[in-house]
């Protein structure tokens, strides 16, 4: 009956035949009178796409060279034998405000409605490594996430919360190994053992170059410091993942879904290969090695790029790295919904993106999620909004229904090609990158900054010209109206600064000068810098201070200015 | 009589990094024809305020996504009016909740713009309020 069907003449048709003729008889005569251009069919990324995909986009498609089974190499199906089966993804909002006090509070109020992890913000201050006393604070205490001077506020933020049942991940990049280590630090005055904790510290400098531009120290001395942490993290810290390799930031900046994907994997190579230089071998830090992507507007493409991802890093670890454990080659992956993709105008709509947005990351097979709340273009959330957010995931496991299969995409057409093209597109940018020396030498030149910068413009054209369309921005407006939004109090700066004249006072002095000035000593002499770093928090040094030492033997970056 | 192009400074105060806007804006004005000067990250108003004295700028616009624009915008008011510089226009964007928009513009900020508008918008309002350039001043 379908062969009758196919049959022209004698001959039966290929598929890809067959799609030739409907689309010159029935597709094309059809779409003339359409009343949508065909120059609007692109996703988010601006990439074109087919009005319909079929076996002939699968053309030399081999299902256990592309696919194979969950938890089996290439892990395009997932990094897991039974993925959300086993166990749901981990619910992980990324929060943190005013002070230590405040934020804890909040943190006991996820645990209670269902949160399974924690995801600490911490304010801007503390992100450059600078004290809540130091000029540049000025205005920023408590207000990006919250204010971290000292192990004393870290003390505050985990009180009553049981450090080795839950895991905790740290949005921390330059000082990275300093919040790390007051964490640590933290647990064993719980009585606690660093080799239970577990949790994830972002630690991904490259990409502060590349797109969120929180940098400190130059390159090479930064990339030292997280080799250190892999290293230190490998022997003391087993169950702790030493760093996040983070395409979010990438695709905020307003990068492509390809070049989101191929900077960060490109990103991960270059961790790899500085850690094999310091000697330490490849199974050894590479199953602690994490990922964190943006789950973006475009749902088909991210899927596919989330799916294209696993693929890449498994033949990278395997073939290109020579590694051998199985769990070297799993993409392990935290996604967040995009926050650029959030809108002022008709703020409520938000939180349909935002589920779209998350139905991507868990059809493609995401480790961890955060969602944005629905505010998050105003302010940091608001309980309420966050209360939404969190929601949103719940019903998307437990009353979609999504969560009962694995990789529910697997096998589709259009799915499929998709995550072959980002896959080619994505391996042809990392051999540019190779090419070039390397991702901090394409960092020097300027390359993935400018790539970038160019996306972004080209989009923002886009939706000016309404060939990208915006829902209550440039279409479909609507008078304003304004939502309650969380203000964060000029009393926490005052709260923030007096704990700080606290910890000043009550210290001891000559132990804080002797912690760092031994490591000032261990960065010129280039040893491992955690014990050290352990030692000085635990005198009460403030970040501040120990950024401060390190900055007199590491120097500080300077960008090139561009636009 | 053969005008020169309006030179605007695109400022980033605050500790934040997010400079997809501010590199867009940037961009956007020069496509129209202006001449920009971007000062990077993470500028203190005195290195906003001294970058417009000494390139005698036509405009100022600030780009904040942080938070901290009720600490550092009335800070930088002020030095452009102690630099004898106060009449520099200044325009301002990014996240600035729109509760406190009114005591911007009392500082001076003569427009805010918030997220969502389009860039043909501020190059229009520019022209419209400040002008497509002005008499070249020869030195």
């Amino acid at each position: 009956m379908s062969q009758d069907r196919l049959k022209r003449g004698k001959v039966p048709l290929s598929v890809g035949e067959a799609y030739e003729r409907w689309r010159k008889e029935k597709y094309l005569p059809a779409s003339k009178e359409a009343h949508r251009p065909e120059a609007t069919f692109t996703t988010v990324s601006g990439r074109k796409i087919k009005e319909l995909y079929t076996p002939d986009d699968l053309a030399g498609f081999d299902y256990f060279l592309d696919l194979g089974f969950p938890g089996e190499y290439p892990f395009t199906r997932g990094i897991h034998p039974t993925m959300y089966r086993g166990r749901l993804w981990t619910m992980r909002q990324f929060s943190g405000f005013g002070t230590a006090e405040d934020t804890n509070k909040r943190y006991k109020y996820l645990l209670r409605h269902g949160q399974t992890g924690l995801s600490v913000a911490f304010h801007l201050p503390t992100l450059m490594g600078v004290d809540s006393d130091h000029p540049l604070a000025q205005g920023e205490i408590g207000k990006c996430g919250v204010a971290v001077d000292s192990l004393a506020d870290m003390e505050v933020l985990f009180r009553g919360i049981p450090l080795d049942k839950i895991t905790t991940s740290m949005t921390i990049n330059a000082p990275a190994a300093v919040l790390w280590a007051m964490y640590i630090a933290v647990a064993e005055k719980k009585g606690i053992s660093p080799r239970v904790i577990s949790g994830t510290i972002q630690n991904d400098i490259l990409k502060e170059y590349i797109a969120q531009k929180t940098f400190i120290f130059p390159p090479h001395p930064s990339m030292k410091l997280i080799v250190d942490t892999f290293e230190y993290g490998a022997k003391e810290v087993p169950r702790w993942n030493t760093i996040s390799i983070s395409g979010y930031h990438i695709r905020e900046a307003g990068a492509t879904a390809v070049q989101e994907l191929a900077f960060t994997l490109r990103d991960g190579i270059e961790y790899v290969e500085w850690a094999l230089e310091r000697g330490l071998k490849v199974d050894e830090f590479a199953p602690r090695l994490s990922y964190f992507f943006n789950a973006h507007n475009d749902f088909f493409e991210e899927v596919a790029k989330f799916r294209a991802a696993r693929k890449i890093w498994a033949r990278v670890m395997k073939d290109r790295f020579g590694a051998r454990n199985p769990r070297s080659w799993w993409l392990r992956f935290h996604t967040q919904t995009s926050g650029v993709s959030l809108m002022a105008q008709q703020p409520y709509n938000n939180v349909v993106r935002v589920a779209l947005q998350a139905l991507s990351a868990v059809l493609g097979g995401t480790q961890s999620l955060h969602t944005n709340s629905l505010d998050e273009t105003y302010a940091l959330p608001s309980e309420q909004a966050v209360t939404i957010a969190l929601r949103t995931q719940q019903i998307i496991a437990h009353e979609s229904g999504v969560a009962n299969v694995i990789d529910p995409l697997g096998g589709s057409y259009y799915v499929e090609a998709l995550t072959r093209e980002m896959e080619e597109e994505a391996t042809a940018y990392i051999k540019k990158i190779d090419d070039m020396g390397g991702m901090v030498r394409a960092i020097e030149l300027g390359f993935p900054q400018r790539e970038i910068a160019d996306s972004a413009y080209w989009y923002q054209r886009a939706v000016e010209k309404k060939e990208k369309i915006i829902v209550g921005v440039n279409a479909f407006e609507m008078a304003h109206e304004p939502i309650p939004i969380l203000e964060i109090d000029e009393a926490v700066a005052r709260h923030q600064l007096a704990r700080l004249r606290e910890v000043r006072r009550t210290r001891n002095k000559t132990l804080v000068a002797h912690a760092l000035s031994d490591l000032k000593k261990a960065a010129r002499d280039g040893q491992n810098l955690m014990p050290f770093l352990l030692s000085s928090v635990k005198t009460y040094a403030t970040l501040g201070e120990i950024m401060d030492a390190l900055k007199e033997v590491f120097g500080e970056y300077q960008e090139p200015i561009s636009y | 009589m053969p005008r020169k192009k309006l030179r605007v400074l695109i400022a980033k105060p605050g500790l934040d990094g997010h400079d997809r806007g501010a590199k867009v804006i940037c961009r956007a004005l020069r496509d129209a024809g202006m001449e920009v000067i971007y000062t990077g990250l993470r500028r203190t108003p005195e290195e906003i305020v001294n970058a417009a004295v000494q390139e005698d700028v036509d405009l100022i616009g600030l780009s904040i996504l942080s938070g901290a624009h009720p600490i550092l915008f009335p800070k930088i008011m002020k030095l452009l009016r102690d630099k004898g510089a106060g009449d520099i226009p200044v325009i301002a964007g990014g996240i600035i909740p729109e509760k406190d928009i009114p005591r911007m513009k009392r500082l001076g900020i003569r427009e805010i713009f918030l997220p969502g508008t389009s860039t043909q918008d501020i190059i229009r309002w520019i022209e419209e309020h400040i002008g497509k350039g002005k008499p070249k001043a020869k030195k």
